[in-house]
């Protein structure tokens, strides 16, 4: 005999959304901090620096991330051996490949502010640093805003791939509950849909604060 | 650490590794020919004038572009044979592949197609050239063109997600990656081959799309 899907076994799925919401938000943290790092280092007047940032970017973004999270999983507990927990082994890989994406993000959005800016703030005698934190990203981060809204989302589907080393978040949580009731015809789906109740409204979000943000831009270009 | 890197095995099974890699680009060709023939289907119904057909299309966009690849292919895969719908596993991945890259197919060549100044429709009716020859040569191939490599971004971001297809048992790269890391305990090896193997593929790809790319577009431009 085997159990339906009721409403414990929606419970459980709901405990597996809550290791996804946290999962997406330590990686947005970590990747977010060492994106910004990829995005100045991308941009450094130094062109060694930009180099490396490009290299690490072109690697992240030309590799699939389950091989970077089987990599950080399986390869680094032999090779440092020591037994690595999933949780940080995905949070960890989910870091470095969203500091890839939000890094290339940024870069474009740094560079997207006129020269005149960075002349400007030199002729006020600020250096690079503080023409950099001061007047360069400020501004950069403000329009890279809806880009940034629709890589979390991006993140929070690449979340998916930690059930594959077993980290019990929303699609591991699925599968259990699919082994125990038989009942994928409901599961998944259900599945899907909290997925869905999650990312949509950030790509709403995203959309619209790009066609605010274009009209603003094109209103305030002096440019135009 | 006192660990010793050793990439004979790997190279020993080099074979192997090739053939998964085969079904990898296999696949990823497929999907990718599919997928761009439901997007511009896709595109071409979301800019009807039909609000039922553009409500239909847009909900298929939003639902794929807002759930995991993975849980895609745990629906097709796992969900739908409750229904009689059962498929081998690498035909369950090229459809869960066609119909992930369709969406955002759709959605960037219906992007394209709206960037499509409605003078230049004007004209060709004016022109007194057919529907469907107004649709062919004044909207789809010019909004082709100017997407064309968002196309090829989203191409390659495909056949790098396409490493999940392992999960369902397809016998990609990765799934083959899998199964001799577990018998030869060399994961850090297999799994740095692998990703290098991704690496080069993805060049490849690229390089060849912008061939075709090239050959399709600016060819014709040129001349």
């Amino acid at each position: 005999m085997s159990r339906g899907f009721g409403w414990t076994e929606f419970l459980f799925v709901l405990t597996g959304l809550r290791w996804t919401i946290l999962l997406s938000l330590a990686a947005m943290a970590g990747g977010s901090l060492l994106g910004l790092l990829v995005a100045i280092l991308r941009t450094a007047p130094i062109r060694p620096l930009r180099w490396v940032a490009r290299g690490f970017i072109e690697v992240l973004q030309g590799t699939p991330v389950l091989m970077q999270l089987f990599l950080t999983y399986y390869g680094l507990a032999i090779v440092l051996d020591l037994r690595i927990d999933p949780w940080p082994a995905v949070v960890l890989a989910l870091t470095l490949n969203a500091a890839a994406f939000l890094g290339e993000i940024w870069r474009g959005s740094i560079e997207a502010i006129p020269r005149t800016q960075w002349e400007a703030a030199q002729s006020l005698a600020l250096r690079y640093p503080q023409q950099l934190m001061l007047v360069i990203l400020p501004q950069a981060l403000r329009i890279s805003v809806p880009a940034t809204v629709g890589f979390l989302v991006q993140l929070i589907k690449s979340t998916a791939i930690a059930s594959l080393i077993g980290f019990v978040e929303l699609t591991r949580a699925g599968q259990l509950m699919t082994s125990v009731t038989f009942e994928p015809m409901t599961i998944y789906p259900v599945v899907a849909m909290l997925y869905f109740i999650i990312c949509w409204p950030l790509s709403l979000a995203s959309g619209m604060l790009e066609r605010k943000m274009g009209r603003t831009s094109r209103v305030t270009d002096p440019r135009s | 650490m006192h660990y010793v890197f050793q990439f004979g095995i790997v190279y020993d099974n080099l074979p192997l590794l090739l053939h998964g890699a085969l079904l990898t680009i296999r696949l990823s060709a497929l999907a990718m020919l599919f997928g761009a023939v439901v997007g511009v289907l896709g595109a071409a119904v979301s800019t009807s004038s039909s609000r039922w057909a553009r409500g239909i299309v847009r909900a298929y966009v939003e639902v794929i572009r807002n759930t995991p690849f993975l849980v895609q292919l745990f629906i097709i895969y796992f969900s739908l044979p409750a229904i009689g719908l059962r498929f081998r596993a690498d035909q369950a991945a090229l459809l869960g592949m066609t119909i992930n890259l369709g969406a955002y197919a759709t959605e960037i060549i219906r992007g394209g197609i709206e960037s499509i100044p409605a003078g230049q429709i004007e004209a060709g009716r004016a022109l007194g050239l057919r529907r469907w020859h107004i649709f062919r040569f004044i909207v789809l191939l010019p909004a082709l063109r100017v997407v064309y490599p968002a196309l090829v971004s989203q191409f390659i971001l495909l056949m790098l997600g396409s490493s999940v297809i392992s999960s369902i048992s397809a016998e990609d790269l990765t799934a083959v990656t899998n199964s001799l890391q577990s018998t030869t305990f060399r994961s850090f090896e297999f799994y740095f081959a692998a990703t290098a193997i991704y690496f080069v593929m993805a060049l490849g790809f690229r390089l060849v799309l912008d061939g075709l790319g090239w050959l399709l577009f600016q060819r014709r431009t040129a001349s």
